[in-house]
């Protein structure tokens, strides 16, 4: 506990770099994820292969590998990312690959009928996205958004590797100083599990928000 | 330094690298094979038999999906030496790769035996089946074709996760190509081939399980 208490500002200040890298990740992972999930379903090759190909990508190869390539490589090229903005970029991008094929699958799931019926009002592409389908592929979407978004709160641990001062990090450099290892990872593997939880059932919330008047799925 | 992509420095570090991919696919068949058993033993928690076991199983199942494999790691790594418990840091790797993605597997094995229609547990039980006999000749074989992809994706998100033992100086493939990088300040081919080296893994693993779902799909209809 002493410890703890001595190394609090450390360990709050790698909860707040956690907190902050999920949120600005988790922006980003949506964005891309309907952005290519729309793309990848839209039928148009223009549109559905460049999308496919960046999903394969991303999720075919381990995000760490694709941390450390943007960490490594990228300033050969002469883009050179600070650290934070390679977390989020490649978290980002990882996940926003995995949330494409939700959204393309949540989409594909709304019935043909509702589609016909949007059709036959002479709805626009958008207004048909933004009062038919997406109000529907949302609610589809919501559980499986909420798994992802802890497997992102998951993934952020691995930013501690691209020298990030995130909660990852801090355990890591208490215990290399103090040789404690117990108390501090006890504490980290708690605060994880805590936000895990915080996650869900915040998801949960905007999931019974998004289904309000509707019938049980 | 700066000149791009050099193609005899590849054929000079490809060497390492395939070692390092060696290592990669020994951790991720030996934590799936792992993940198989502690998730038969974590499943079994939820079963009637073991009920006692049920609230203690579910937390751990918990606990272990809710917290980054990474903590699970470090864990594994820096405390079971405190308990007089010293293990090669790739025995580590592959107990935490078993214990993290167990609680997927045995998800996985629950959500299998579900589909299993209630009336043939209770035609099991008017015939008076022995368990075992029951669970080898009428629930198993019924619970290999839904877990096949299941496990499938299970082996192919353990692949991706075996970097993470990096951090416990495994040397599998990112560790060796970050090796590679830090040493001849060459960062360019040693992690585009590990990147690619994911990518062209998870494919051939990919097609591998959606061969093995094809050929039992042939065998039970």
């Amino acid at each position: 506990m002493d410890l703890l208490w001595q190394y609090r500002f450390d360990l709050a200040s790698g909860i707040w770099w956690t907190v902050k890298l999920t949120a600005l990740s988790a922006a980003l992972a949506f964005g891309m994820a309907v952005v290519a999930g729309l793309a990848r379903g839209s039928g148009h090759r223009i549109l559905s292969i460049p999308a496919g190909i960046y999903v394969e990508i991303f999720r075919g190869t381990s995000a760490l590998a694709q941390l450390f390539w943007l960490f490594y490589v990228l300033p050969y090229f002469g883009i050179d990312l600070s650290p934070t903005q390679c977390a989020v970029v490649g978290l980002g991008l990882c996940f926003g690959a995995y949330g494409a094929e939700i959204v393309r699958a949540s989409v594909a799931a709304v019935p043909r009928s509702q589609l016909d019926a949007a059709e036959a009002l002479n709805f626009s592409w958008y207004t048909k996205m933004r009062v038919v389908v997406l109000p529907e592929a949302m609610i589809m979407m919501m559980p499986l958004f909420s798994n992802l978004l802890i497997e992102l709160i998951k993934a952020t641990s691995l930013v501690s590797l691209i020298t990030i001062p995130d909660l990852a990090f801090r355990a890591k450099s208490i215990i290399d100083k103090t040789y404690q290892a117990e108390t501090v990872l006890g504490f980290t593997l708690l605060v994880y599990l805590v936000m895990s939880l915080c996650a869900s059932a915040g998801m949960r919330r905007i999931e019974r928000k998004l289904s309000q008047g509707r019938a049980a799925a | 330094m700066n000149q791009p992509f050099s193609l005899s420095f590849t054929l000079e570090i490809l060497p390492l690298l395939l070692r390092g991919a060696g290592v990669t696919f020994l951790a991720t068949a030996g934590g799936f094979l792992a993940a198989l058993i502690i998730g038969a033993m974590l499943f079994a928690t939820t079963l009637r038999p073991f009920k006692m076991l049920a609230l203690p199983g579910r937390a751990i199942m918990e606990v272990l999906r809710s917290t980054p494999l990474l903590i699970q790691v470090y864990i594994l790594f820096f405390i079971l030496p405190n308990v007089g418990l010293t293990l090669s840091p790739i025995v580590t790797g592959l107990i935490a790769l078993g214990l993290y993605h167990g609680a997927y597997v045995a998800e996985a094995y629950r959500a299998a035996m579900s589909h299993i229609p209630r009336t043939q547990w209770d035609t099991i039980e008017a015939l008076r089946f022995p368990r075992r006999a029951a669970f080898r000749h009428v629930v198993f074989p019924q619970m290999v074709s839904p877990l096949v992809p299941a496990l499938g994706n299970t082996f192919i998100t353990m692949l991706k996760d075996t970097p993470i033992l990096a951090a416990v100086t495994v040397p599998e493939l990112m560790f060796e190509a970050n090796e590679v990088g830090s040493q001849t300040f060459r960062y360019i081919e040693p992690m585009t081939l590990a990147a690619l080296s994911y990518l062209l893994m998870s494919l051939i693993a990919a097609s591998f399980v959606f061969l093995i779902e094809s050929r039992l799909r042939v065998r039970f209809q």
